[in-house]
């Protein structure tokens, strides 16, 4: 019996009061391409990050080919072989490739013969893997899977035997995916050991030998991909956890009040990442949007709100187009047409965490009656309207005067929604309103969706919650890669069901 | 390093007075080891500040009167850095401001007095404003960085009003570099004439009424940054960016109002000195008070009801400092800026030396009471 | 040759004039292209202008008065790093601070010291840099062109100088050729990157903010025991911050911002020559104005009328790693 050559025994991590590594076990064997399979908050990156030494365990303990190590940095794990192609990349954009990869590891002070070595080192394993890359190229210059080939080659040259890719194809296209396999399975004949962490069901099965599945901190499966399916994974990763499906009536659906067409945007790094999509929404209507983060529904959230530029398509509010590839829409005149958005990141854009809850809950609001009159702040009235609004979502501790930073993350989200909802809003963006919240306020979070959906307005929940999703929306969505991959009503929808759509399987 | 205490628990006057106070301790006691190396006893040095200070009626109106200039640049300062720009242009902005005062006032010197005065002040606010607009436009369209900026206007400031004051506003019936005085009629009273109401004889005070424009200028600030949308645009602008704009604020708009702002009120100093002190535009006027405002708005917390007792404060250490500088022959009044930089540097950029000590030494006793 | 002594009059100037902002623009980039800014260049020239013109009275060799310059210097980075690296405490307001303070307490230490209202004593030959002749040069003097540029022009400049121009071109070597520069920008760009390369971010910003100390000690000694023999108050007067305008339009790269360094030397030498001078057109331009002109050329500069400037990535960011 071959000692594998990566084992994890009984590892546990906490951040505060969240367990993102609970009793963690695995064996990796030597040779295979072994994945690692989850949704989001599984807790796969934070494994994979102890064990390339950014963070430390709690307990427990690691071994390499049979020997217990200890990774307190990533140059401890270097030296045990453990290479590492982050999801988001780690290189300098206006360095060389070459710079990039010799970077910690230049092995002399001044550059010389050292450097030439490297070189040719570099080329060798850039010809054995069929890597083809410029060594001399800038960094800035490169497309993303070429950026991804240089971190490979990073590993490589840092001689890792054990690679781990996190969510490596989020970025690629379709080709550059194909391009990434062959390399993967040339360092794999190579007796290279590759650690795959991905949430898309056929990669697993084209590429993996082993897998693993991971839901909330644990490791809830193991299995030889050869003995399951997609069916079965799917099923392990979404779990069978209970559905919260809420007492709501039928929608009644009005007229088509939000209409988007043809959209297309890219990201600050220039990828496509909302792919020519189009939906409509009706007021009196739920539309949910399912799928794993990074499949592009940030980037769509994000131009939906004016605060990202679309590249093309149009936007129509109320049968009025409100955006094309000229313009930024202004939040504020998004505003004055009744849409309201509740953003995925609320520290960095739904809240100023160092105001005071009520400045908070005007955000955006400040310049309206009654919250300001000729331009002056009626702190009595906003104050007014931050207790009650603040009694009404249960926002504790129920003190409008305390800074924002000091409130719980469930209950910052509270703020922001309140603060949207109370508007009225005809439309409303959400994204992501339950991260970090607690279950009573989750329950109350919905509830509340569902009573201005009876009001009639038309919202679109943008989730990674496969349970939200389906307890809140009338119709559903799933986005992968950057495209609309299915639309479902949502009635006898099976979770298994999404859970392949999500992970990219027809 | 302690372990970071919740933040919730901790009381506002621990977070706002205690560590204030305990920065500034640091930095008195490193402003006693610098006395110290210049050959000088520096518990001799305190008293004779706190004797300058306090000790005779006309020193304490001194106090007032230099607590003055550090109200009005210490809250220029604040204003901009509420939207986390750094204005260290208060010298050049308060020069020009001064120069916007001496036009106006000697052209319209025949009007009423209270309408001249408050001509003056706009004046001062104007031309004080304008010159921080153009760093504040390089700052908000091409990214030029403040600081350089506003240092770099303090020096042309300064080159253009003595090219002023020697070739083309001079006094040409004498030699020096200032103007003609302004006509008796419209200067500020001063605290020597209220002083005479009591029966009180100073022989000169520069202390006057600008005293009470620099408590109004307090209220404007304090009303306008807390209290009017301005206000709260501009701070959610200097606190998080990113937010701002999702919630369709403007950044360009705020860098340039804040920066615009508290030129003006840097101007103002121009009143307190022209208006009520020289009569007349003296080169080098500013004299360092626009800097001692970097100092004084950090101490303060960046919010009037800090700023005041700041400026009071350095009004303290200058007028004191100097009867220092006068008995003793080896401090000099730079000594006094050199206390104000390290006061800086206890009370911005090493503020958090020791919060978290004192942060968590405050919570376990105040839990401790509880808990009994 | 009246008029050829005259230009090689005026390149002397330039390259006189320029030396401590070639030195304080390189001290920056080392700073700044590790990703902490560095507004104190000023404050720092300053310093080690008091201190090495102190320290050359006192001990009788300039030598030991730049040496001494140099220790203060490296104090003040670290002391910077401090504040800024450990402490994450805001860079600009540490550099405000660091500035206002030396000002103060160099003045009030030399009055303290010597009474003369800021005003160190006089060195004297031995306890000051002198100009130095290369060798030849007064033989060389009549040979045609070659001998006027090595006679009047290269010769004849104090040590800071040589050292200043050297310099660039050791910074270039240093900060491009040597796996300590890489590092070192890679921290300003990309700390995360250097991060999960297993190399301490700090300790980088730390080696860098120390180099930093040791370009800026020679361009005070340069002020205070070269080009003067003393030290008075405020006698850097601004040159940090043009210092900081031509390394940020050079865009933190040492040949470029060493041609906006000459370019201000340029221009300050050119100023002293205009003055009381009757241009065409213009007439007379008052002295007071042409003594802004190094000043408004800053603003131009930072405008960014010439090109955009792009800083390190990561620059004035505290270090934070991630979660």
């Amino acid at each position: 019996m071959v000692s594998p050559i990566l084992e994890l025994k009984n590892i546990n991590k906490s951040f505060g009061h969240v367990q993102a590594n609970k009793n963690i076990n695995l064996k990796i064997t030597q040779g295979t391409i072994h994945g690692i399979i989850g949704e989001n908050g599984a807790g796969k990156s934070t494994l994979m990050s102890i064990v390339y030494g950014l963070y430390q365990a709690d307990s427990g303990s690691i071994r390499v080919s049979g020997k217990e190590v200890k990774l307190k940095s990533p140059r401890d794990s270097i030296e045990s072989g453990i290479g590492m192609v982050h999801q988001h990349f780690m290189l300098v954009e206006n360095f060389t490739v070459l710079e990039n990869i010799i970077l910690g590891f230049e092995g002399e002070l001044v550059f010389g013969h050292k450097l030439k070595k490297a070189k040719e080192n570099l080329k060798n394993l850039c010809d054995t893997y069929k890597l083809n890359i410029d060594l001399d190229s800038v960094i800035s210059d490169l497309s993303v899977g070429f950026r991804q080939r240089v971190e490979i080659l990073k590993s490589l040259y840092r001689g890792a035997e054990i690679f781990i890719l996190d969510e490596p194809t989020g970025v690629l296209t379709p080709q550059e995916v194909d391009e990434l396999f062959k390399i993967l399975r040339s360092l794999k004949e190579e007796g290279k050991t590759i650690v795959l962490i991905t949430h898309k069901l056929n990669e697993i099965m084209d590429l993996t030998s082993e897998v693993s599945v991971m839901r909330q901190g644990e490791v809830v499966g193991h299995t030889k991909t050869s003995d399951t399916n997609k069916e079965k994974l799917a099923e392990m990763m979404v779990g069978r956890s209970v559905l919260l499906r809420l007492n709501k009536e039928d929608a009644k659906l009005g007229d088509v009040v939000f209409k988007v067409e043809n959209l297309t945007v890219k990201d600050d790094l220039d990828v496509t990442r909302v792919k020519n999509v189009s939906f409509e929404i009706r007021s009196g209507e739920i539309l949910g949007l399912a799928g794993v983060t990074g499949n592009g529904q940030t980037e769509l959230l994000e131009a939906l709100s004016g605060i990202r530029k679309v590249e093309s398509g149009n936007i129509y509010l109320n049968n009025e187009k409100v955006s094309d590839k000229e313009n930024l829409l202004d939040p504020r005149k998004l505003k004055a047409k009744g849409l309201a958005h509740v953003p995925e990141d609320r520290q960095r854009m739904g809240l100023v965490t160092d105001f005071k809850a009520y400045e908070n809950l005007i955000f955006g609001y400040h310049d309206q009656e009654p919250y300001s009159k000729s331009s002056i702040l009626r702190d009595n009235d906003i104050i007014t309207y931050s207790k009650k609004v603040m009694e009404e979502y249960d926002v504790r501790p129920r003190s409008p005067q305390l800074i924002t930073s000091n409130f719980s993350g469930g209950n910052q989200q509270k703020i922001i929604l309140s603060r949207e909802l109370n508007e009225s809003p005809k439309i409303l963006l959400v994204g992501q309103p339950t991260r970090g919240v607690d279950i009573g306020a989750i329950e109350f979070i919905h509830q509340r969706l569902i009573d201005m959906r009876d009001k009639g307005a038309a919202i679109l929940l943008v989730s990674v919650e496969l349970d939200e999703v389906l307890s809140l929306s009338d119709r559903i969505l799933v986005m992968f890669d950057g495209n609309i991959v299915g639309e479902r009503i949502n009635k006898d929808v099976t979770d298994r069901e999404l859970g392949l759509l999500m992970a990219g399987v027809a | 390093m302690a372990t970071a205490v919740d933040k919730s628990r901790v009381p506002w006057w621990v977070s706002n007075l205690i560590v204030p106070l305990v920065n500034l301790v640091l930095a008195l006691l490193v402003s006693a080891l610098f006395i110290f190396i210049a050959g000088e006893n520096p518990i001799q040095a305190v008293k004779l500040i706190i004797y300058g200070s306090f000790g005779y009626l006309d020193g304490f109106a001194y106090t007032l009167y230099y607590t003055t200039n550090f109200v009005f640049t210490g809250l220029a300062f604040a204003v901009a850095f509420h939207c986390r720009l750094f204005n260290i242009g208060g010298e050049g902005q308060a020069y020009i401001g001064g120069l916007g005062v001496f036009l106006v006032a000697i052209n319209v010197s025949f009007l009423p007095v209270p309408i001249v005065w408050l001509l003056a002040i706009a004046g001062a606010v104007v031309f004080g404003a304008a010159w921080a607009f153009i760093p504040a436009y390089l700052q908000a369209k091409r990214g030029s960085h403040v600081v350089i900026t506003t240092i770099m206007f303090n020096f042309i400031a300064s080159s253009l009003m003595v090219f002023l004051l020697v070739d083309v506003i001079r006094d040409m019936k004498q030699m020096g570099p200032h103007t003609v005085a302004l006509p008796k009629e419209i200067w500020f009273p001063t605290f020597k004439e209220f002083a005479a109401l009591f029966g009180i004889k100073i022989r000169y005070s520069p202390l006057n009424i600008s005293f009470l424009l620099a408590i109004a200028a307090s209220f404007f600030v304090w009303f306008l940054v807390w209290k009017t949308k301005w206000g709260y645009e501009m701070r959610a602008v200097g606190h998080n960016t990113q937010a701002a704009i999702y919630a369709g604020i403007s950044p360009y708009k705020n860098i340039i109002i804040a920066m615009c702002i508290s030129g003006g009120l840097a101007g103002l100093l121009g009143i307190n000195e022209i208006l009520g002190v020289h009569h007349k535009i003296v080169a080098g006027f500013p004299a360092g008070y626009g800097f001692t405002g970097i100092a004084v708005a950090l101490m303060g917390r960046n919010h009037p009801i800090g700023i005041f007792p700041a400026a009071f404060l350095f009004g303290i250490l200058y007028q004191g400092g100097s009867e220092v500088t006068f008995d003793m022959p080896n401090i000099t009044r730079y000594m006094f800026v050199a206390v104000q930089g390290v006061i800086i540097l206890f009370s911005g950029a090493l503020e958090n030396l020791f919060r978290p000590q004192i942060e968590s030494f405050f919570v376990n006793r105040l839990n401790r009471k509880v808990s009994v | 040759m009246e008029f050829l002594l005259d230009l090689a009059s005026l390149v002397n100037s330039t390259l006189r004039i320029s030396t401590p902002l070639v030195f304080a623009a390189m001290a920056g980039i080392f700073a700044e292209r590790s990703g902490v800014i560095d507004f104190s260049l000023e404050g720092k020239m300053l310093m080690a202008a008091f201190v090495s013109a102190v320290g050359s009275y006192y001990f009788g060799n300039p030598w030991i008065g730049l040496f001494m310059a140099i220790v203060m210097c490296v104090s003040l980075s670290m002391l910077h790093g401090f504040a800024s690296v450990t402490h994450k405490g805001d860079q600009v307001v540490s550099c405000v601070a660091i500035n206002i303070l030396i000002i103060g307490l160099t003045t009030a230490l030399a009055a303290a010291w010597f009474g003369q209202a800021g005003l160190t004593p006089t060195l004297t030959d031995e306890q000051r840099f002198l100009e130095i002749t290369l060798p030849f040069a007064d033989s060389l003097r009549e040979v045609p062109i070659i001998g006027l540029i090595y006679s009047e022009i290269l010769s004849g400049h104090y040590v800071f100088v040589y050292l200043g121009y050297i310099s660039v071109p050791i910074v270039y070597w240093v900060v491009f050729k040597t796996s300590f520069g890489l590092r070192v920008r890679a921290v300003g760009e990309n700390p995360s990157a250097v991060d999960t390369a297993g190399i301490n971010v700090f300790a980088m910003r730390y080696k860098a903010l120390a180099i930093n100390g040791v370009l800026i000690a020679f361009a005070g000694a340069h002020l205070s025991t070269a080009v003067n023999a003393n030290f008075f108050r405020e006698m850097s007067a601004g040159r940090g911050y043009l210092a900081l305008a031509a390394m940020i339009f050079g865009k933190w790269h040492p040949k470029t911002a060493l041609i906006a360094c000459l370019l201000f030397g340029f221009t300050d030498a050119l100023q002293i020559r205009l003055q009381g001078v009757e241009l065409p057109v213009v007439g007379e331009i008052p002295v007071q104005l042409i003594q802004a002109i190094p000043y408004v050329l800053t603003v131009v500069l930072l405008a960014g009328f010439v090109g955009k400037a792009i800083a390190p990535n990561a620059i004035g960011q505290p270090y934070i790693k991630e979660r």
